[in-house]
C-alpha cells in the first residue's frame, strides 16, 4: 500500500493532492519510488499525455520494479536516475529550456516533490500550479535549525542530526525554499533527557 | 483579521486637483492631466492603479474610476485618457464636454488592482481599444527596472488608434499593433506558446477579449496565478426596486439609472467602496432577506456565492423582485 493519509496539521506543512491530466504544451513528469504507480495511473487516464511527457524517474530502493513498466507507456522522454542530486542539472537544464504551458506534476516522497517544487518555482512556475501526490515512505527530509545541516529520510522522532550530533524533535513547520522540514533540539534546557524515539506517524 | 484603520468616510481619501491639460488624442479619446493647486507632489502610485474621479454634474455626484496612465516616476502629475461613450451613462460625456484646464476636481487615492507581478521573467501586455491606458503606466514602469515586455494592442482602425504612434516610435519591436480594419488580429496561441517560462500576461480591454484571453491561456497550459486582466464594469440601468436597510433604518428606492450604491449615498448612507466597477470587493453586503432575482454582475464574489442570495455587491448588482433587506 504506497498510499498514506498525513493527519491534518499546521498551515505550513505541505498538502498533497491526487495527480490529474491537465492541458499543456508538454508535460514534465517527476517521480521516486513508489511514486511511479501514481505517473501509472495518471497516465490511465488519458493516453495522450505521455507522447508529450518527459519523465525523470529515481527507483531509490524499489530497484527494477516500476522502470519498465514506466518505459513500456513510452514517454516522449524517460530518464533513470541515482538519486535527486544526480537528475538536478538535467531537471535545471529541462527547466531553462522551457516555455509556457508545461505542466508539472511530481510523485513520490515528500523529500523529493519538495526539492522539485523548489527548482521549478525557482524557474518561474507558481507553486499552486504544481501538481503533487504523495506516494511511498513517509520519512521526511529534516533540516537541524542549529547548523542548518539537512537530514534525509528521517523515520523517527526525536532523531540524531547526522551534521552537528544534537538530539531533534521533528517539526510540522516547512520551508518551501529549502524543501525541508525544521528540526529543534529536544534535551536543550536539561541535556541527555530525550524521550524514546517513535516511529513517524505511529 | 485585518488590523486596517477604521476609515470615518468610504472610500479612498480624495486628492484636490487643477486639471492642468485637455488634449484630444483622437476623434473618441481625450486626455486628461491634473496637477495639486499647491504644486505638492502627488501620492506615489503603482503601475496599473486606477483612481475614481469625482464629477459634479449639474449637481449629481458621478463617481468613475479610470485607469492612470501617466509615468509612476513622475509625482507632478496624473493623467487619464478617456473615450467617450455616447450610449453611456454620462460621465464620460461630461469630462469631454464640461471640464476645461484650470477647473478643480476631486480624485481619490490610486487604488491597485490590476499590479505587475514583478516575480516574472517577462510580462506579455495585450490590450483591446481604450485598454491601452494602464499599459502606458506599466511600460514607463518595466523600462525604469530594465525589464522585459511586449505590448500586443488591437484598435479599431489607425485614426482611434490611441497612442499607437507614440509606443511604436518609442520602442520599437516590443510593440505590435493589430488594425480591426485590416482584418489583422492577435494571434493569441502562438503569441502564449513561445514564452519563456515565468511569463505573465496581462489584458485590459472588452469583457469578450478578455474572456478570451482567461480560456486561451487555460487550454494553453497557462497557470491561473500568471494571467491578470481588469476590466470595470459600469453600473447597468435596470427597472427601480425597493431596498430596506436595516442598519441605517431606512427604506429607499434605486431608480431606473442609478446603482444601489448610488441610491444608498444619494440617502445619506455612508457605504463602503473603492472601485465601483464590481473588481475590487470593498462594497460586498450582506442580504437579510430577500424575495425576488439578483441580478449580479460583479466579478468578486464567487459563482456559488452569487446563487446563495446572502450577498450583494451593490455598486454593479440589482434586485428585481418585491424584497430585498440589507445589512446595512
Amino acid at each position: 500500500m504506497s498510499k498514506f493519509q498525513f493527519p491534518k496539521s499546521i498551515a505550513s506543512r505541505p498538502v498533497y493532492g491526487t495527480l490529474a491530466p491537465r492541458p499543456g504544451k508538454a508535460h514534465l513528469m517527476i517521480a521516486d519510488a513508489e511514486g511511479a504507480e501514481a505517473l501509472l495511473d495518471l497516465a490511465a487516464q488519458d493516453v495522450g499525455l505521455m507522447a508529450k511527457a518527459h519523465i525523470l524517474y529515481i527507483p531509490r530502493t524499489t530497484g527494477q520494479a516500476y522502470t519498465d513498466r514506466l518505459r513500456a507507456l513510452e514517454p516522449a522522454q524517460f530518464y533513470v536516475g541515482p538519486s535527486f542530486d544526480a537528475a538536478l542539472p538535467r531537471l535545471r537544464r529541462v527547466l531553462s529550456d522551457a516555455h509556457m504551458g508545461l505542466q508539472v506534476y511530481l510523485a513520490g516522497t515528500e523529500g523529493l516533490m519538495g526539492r522539485a517544487a523548489a527548482e521549478v518555482a525557482a524557474a518561474g512556475i507558481p507553486l499552486g500550479a504544481v501538481q503533487t501526490e504523495h506516494r511511498g515512505s513517509v520519512a521526511r527530509r529534516m533540516q537541524c535549525v542549529h547548523c542548518k545541516g539537512i537530514t534525509e529520510d528521517v523515520t523517527t522522532d526525536p532523531f540524531t542530526c547526522s551534521h552537528c550530533g544534537l538530539n531533534l524533535f521533528v517539526r510540522d513547520h516547512y520551508s518551501r525554499r529549502l524543501a525541508a522540514f525544521q528540526a529543534v533540539c529536544i534535551d536543550a534546557e536539561d541535556p541527555g533527557n530525550v524521550p524514546e524515539p517513535v516511529e513517524l506517524y505511529k | 483579521m485585518s488590523a486596517a484603520p477604521q476609515k470615518t468616510k468610504a472610500g479612498a481619501e480624495k486628492i484636490e486637483v487643477i486639471v492642468s491639460a485637455v488634449v484630444p488624442v483622437n476623434e473618441l479619446v481625450t486626455r486628461f492631466e491634473f496637477q495639486r493647486p499647491d504644486g505638492a507632489p502627488f501620492p506615489p502610485f503603482s503601475a496599473g492603479a486606477h483612481t475614481v474621479v469625482e464629477m459634479n454634474d449639474a449637481g449629481r455626484t458621478r463617481l468613475n474610476p479610470y485607469s492612470l496612465m501617466s509615468d509612476p516616476a513622475d509625482p507632478g502629475t496624473y493623467a487619464i485618457s478617456v473615450r467617450r461613450d455616447d450610449q453611456g451613462r454620462g460621465g464620460s460625456l461630461f469630462l469631454h464636454r464640461n471640464v476645461k484646464p484650470g477647473d478643480r476636481m476631486t480624485l481619490s487615492y490610486p487604488v491597485n488592482l490590476f499590479p505587475v507581478d514583478l516575480r516574472g521573467r517577462k510580462h506579455v501586455f495585450l490590450a483591446g481599444g481604450i485598454g491601452i491606458t494602464p499599459f502606458l503606466a506599466m511600460i514607463a514602469q518595466l523600462e525604469k527596472l530594465g525589464a522585459r515586455w511586449e505590448l500586443h494592442y488591437a484598435c479599431r482602425n489607425e485614426a482611434l488608434a490611441s497612442y499607437a504612434d507614440v509606443l511604436t516610435a518609442r520602442h520599437p519591436g516590443k510593440v505590435r499593433i493589430y488594425y480591426d480594419d485590416r482584418k489583422q488580429a492577435i494571434p493569441l496561441g502562438d503569441l502564449l506558446d513561445g514564452q519563456p517560462l515565468g511569463t505573465h500576461v496581462y489584458v485590459c480591454g472588452p469583457k469578450g477579449m478578455i474572456e478570451w484571453v482567461h480560456r486561451t491561456a487555460t487550454d494553453h497550459g497557462w497557470p491561473e496565478d500568471n494571467v491578470h486582466s481588469e476590466e470595470f464594469l459600469a453600473p447597468q440601468p435596470g427597472k427601480p426596486f425597493e431596498v430596506r436597510l436595516c442598519k441605517s433604518d431606512m427604506t429607499i428606492r434605486v431608480g431606473e439609472n442609478e446603482s444601489l450604491l448610488e441610491a444608498m449615498e444619494r440617502c445619506g448612507v455612508d457605504a463602503p467602496f473603492l472601485c465601483r466597477g464590481g473588481a475590487c470587493g470593498q462594497c460586498e453586503t450582506d442580504v437579510v432577506e430577500h424575495e425576488g432575482e439578483f441580478i449580479h454582475r460583479d466579478h468578486w464574489l464567487e459563482d456559488d456565492q452569487q446563487a446563495s442570495g446572502t450577498k450583494i455587491m451593490p455598486c454593479v448588482s440589482r434586485f428585481v423582485g418585491p424584497t430585498l433587506v440589507l445589512d446595512r
